[in-house]
């Protein structure tokens, strides 16, 4: 099993980025679950979902304290929340944000991870690019897609798209697959430097 | 078709597909996208036929199915939580007067303190209300019940409801297979009532009865709930055959056979129970889980044959009888009697705290070293610090304020967050 936890604030659509993940593994014939933290929601507030995937029936219906991945939406988040509790050495971990790892103060987590499963990526900026607004849970599970492989970019796209119709779907799409890239490019040149 | 969607849209489908005639809701906290979902399908034409009542209350709510079941339309509702209990006085008329009624309860606690999360509270309250309740585990399960609630109802005459944890299931998105119209309409065929308002043939139905037939009134409520022990495997059986799903029953054992410690459990919680059981197996000791899938009526033969090789029980409840103990617990003992088993209550996941693997394997752990007490009702991870320094605080002034605002306090949280 491989589970998911996505940090956001109110209104980011962290929730959604947690259905659609478990719609996109699904499409690939996998078990899915997710559901988000319950409780009064509040614009800005932080939110936490989850989503588990398997390859069996999933009964646990407890929060994620062991996350596989961890996606961060907000990155002011790091003050405000233990945002990495739980998470093991093996666990990848992608940030939402335009500075790098030293700049937001995170060389600690970094030595503690495998490089090449903690990914920076600007997808508020990117879905403000490709959106005309700064909603970057779409987006994020391009790169999650491209960081993990645990679903295909296709799938993500497939699910932005009946989930978001018409333009708002082919925008959300573009975003994901912006975010896809980015997080692919710098995979790359990592595995070749 | 498999699909994977929220539970509450999932049962808002499989209700529509049971073609109910009047839906009557309110629409205010704590309500679910159940009737949300239902009131889409009804504006869309997709549910035709079906009156969609937006009433002034749950009171009213309850009150509108009365009358339109009564006037022989299937009729159906939704509500939980403090809903729930502003519809006490309804429920008892509806089983009173053997209207069968399906109402979903997405369970969750009764305040004070104000607490919208998940717990068995509500439905627990009103266990004597006269309604049928059954527990769903999953959300295909919460989506198979209704159509087996809306069958068993009808055959029996009797009010069901249906309970499906709040978020933890209602929120949830996983695979569900919605059974297809066609196939709905072929385990469901249309309501026959067995008794209806009709102003051609005037009839009274809610007459005063006095003391020489109360008691007999009662007793064949009693008597039906007796016959839907029959009732319920029949039809958890006619579902499985035509449908191809087990789903509903009286109660499901888990790896019981050969098991001294057997845990006892209703409702979501119960995939938890069966993964803790598999890894103490693992580790060699002999542990099953037993599901209640149907509390009223209470199954208690069942529950005797099911637990009857065992040493131990443990039954873990979401909800408790305030001094007095658990509810199962209750009933489990009194399905037990004269049996040399030790049962012990465990109260757990109240109030929206996650029942986790982690302390239910603690749990039992503590239970084989035989370090819980049978004759102690025992709290699941309770912080016994948090209480105690609340319990000193109010004994050492005179005017120590409210114990919920100073816990609250004491633990650092500026509003209620689980998390």
């Amino acid at each position: 099993m491989f589970s998911v936890r996505i940090h956001g604030r109110g209104g980011q659509g962290t929730v959604t980025a947690a259905e659609l993940l478990s719609v996109a593994a699904f499409r690939e014939g996998r078990h899915a679950q997710a559901f988000p933290t319950f409780g009064s929601e509040r614009t800005g507030a932080p939110v936490v979902a989850f989503c588990r995937l398997g390859n069996a029936p999933i009964r646990l219906r407890e929060p994620i304290t062991r996350p596989d991945a961890l996606i961060v939406q907000d990155p002011t988040l790091l003050h405000q929340v233990n945002l990495f509790a739980g998470l093991g050495a093996d666990g990848y971990v992608l940030l939402n944000t335009s500075r790098d790892i030293a700049e937001l103060g995170l060389e600690d987590l970094a030595a503690s991870l495998r490089p090449e499963r903690l990914a920076c990526v600007p997808a508020t900026e990117l879905a403000r690019e490709h959106l005309g607004r700064p909603l970057p849970n779409a987006a994020l599970l391009g790169g999650f897609a491209a960081l993990t492989g645990e679903v295909t970019i296709d799938s993500v796209v497939a699910v932005v798209r009946e989930r978001f119709r018409g333009p708002a779907g082919e925008r959300n799409a573009a975003a994901a697959y912006a975010t896809h890239d980015h997080v692919l490019e710098r995979m790359e040149s990592r595995s070749d430097a | 078709m498999l699909e994977q969607i929220e539970g509450s849209q999932a049962v808002a489908r499989a209700v529509a597909r049971c073609r109910p005639e009047v839906i009557a809701a309110y629409p205010i906290s704590p309500q679910t996208h159940i009737v949300e979902g239902l009131s889409d399908l009804v504006r869309t034409g997709e549910l035709a036929g079906c009156e969609y009542l937006m009433v002034e209350s749950e009171f009213g709510a309850l009150s509108a199915c009365i009358g339109a079941s009564g006037a022989g339309a299937r009729t159906y509702t939704a509500t939980s939580s403090q809903g729930l209990l502003f519809m006490a006085e309804a429920l008892f008329n509806a089983s009173g007067l053997g209207l069968p009624i399906v109402m979903t309860v997405a369970n969750r606690a009764i305040g004070a303190p104000i607490n919208i999360w998940n717990d068995h509270s509500d439905a627990m309250s009103m266990r004597d209300s006269g309604w049928i309740q059954l527990y769903a585990e999953s959300n295909q399960e919460a989506v198979d019940l209704h159509l087996q609630a809306f069958r068993l109802a009808e055959q029996l005459s009797v009010p069901v409801m249906v309970c499906m944890d709040g978020f933890v299931l209602t929120h949830a998105f996983e695979p569900v297979d919605v059974p297809e119209a066609k196939d709905v309409e072929r385990f469901l065929p249309a309501f026959e009532p067995r008794q209806i308002l009709d102003p051609a043939e005037p009839v009274t139905i809610g007459a005063m009865v006095g003391p020489e037939a109360f008691t007999e009134v009662k007793y064949l409520m009693h008597a039906k709930q007796v016959q839907a022990l029959d009732a319920i495997p029949a039809i958890a059986a006619a579902f499985e055959e035509q449908l191809g799903r087990r789903a509903g029953g009286l109660v499901r054992p888990y790896r019981v056979d050969g098991a001294d410690t057997v845990v006892v459990g209703l409702g979501s919680m119960l995939g938890t129970l069966e993964e803790v059981a598999d890894q103490l197996q693992a580790d060699g000791e002999q542990v099953g889980v037993l599901g209640i899938k149907c509390f009223r009526p209470w199954p208690r033969e069942e529950v005797r044959a099911a637990l009857a090789g065992a040493r131990r029980v443990v039954v873990v409840e979401k909800a408790f009888a305030v001094g007095a103990g658990g509810i199962v617990g209750q009933n489990t003992r009194l399905a037990l009697q004269g049996l040399p088993i030790e049962v012990y209550d465990v109260v757990a996941g109240l109030g929206g705290r996650p029942v986790t693997v982690a302390s239910v394997r603690e749990l039992l752990g503590r239970v084989l070293a035989g370090e819980i007490d049978p004759m102690r009702m025992h709290f699941l991870d309770l912080d016994t610090a948090l209480v105690e320094r609340e319990l000193d605080r109010s004994g050492a002034t005179d005017r120590p304020g409210p114990h919920a605002e100073n816990m609250l306090r004491d633990l650092g949280t500026v509003a209620s967050n689980p998390a």
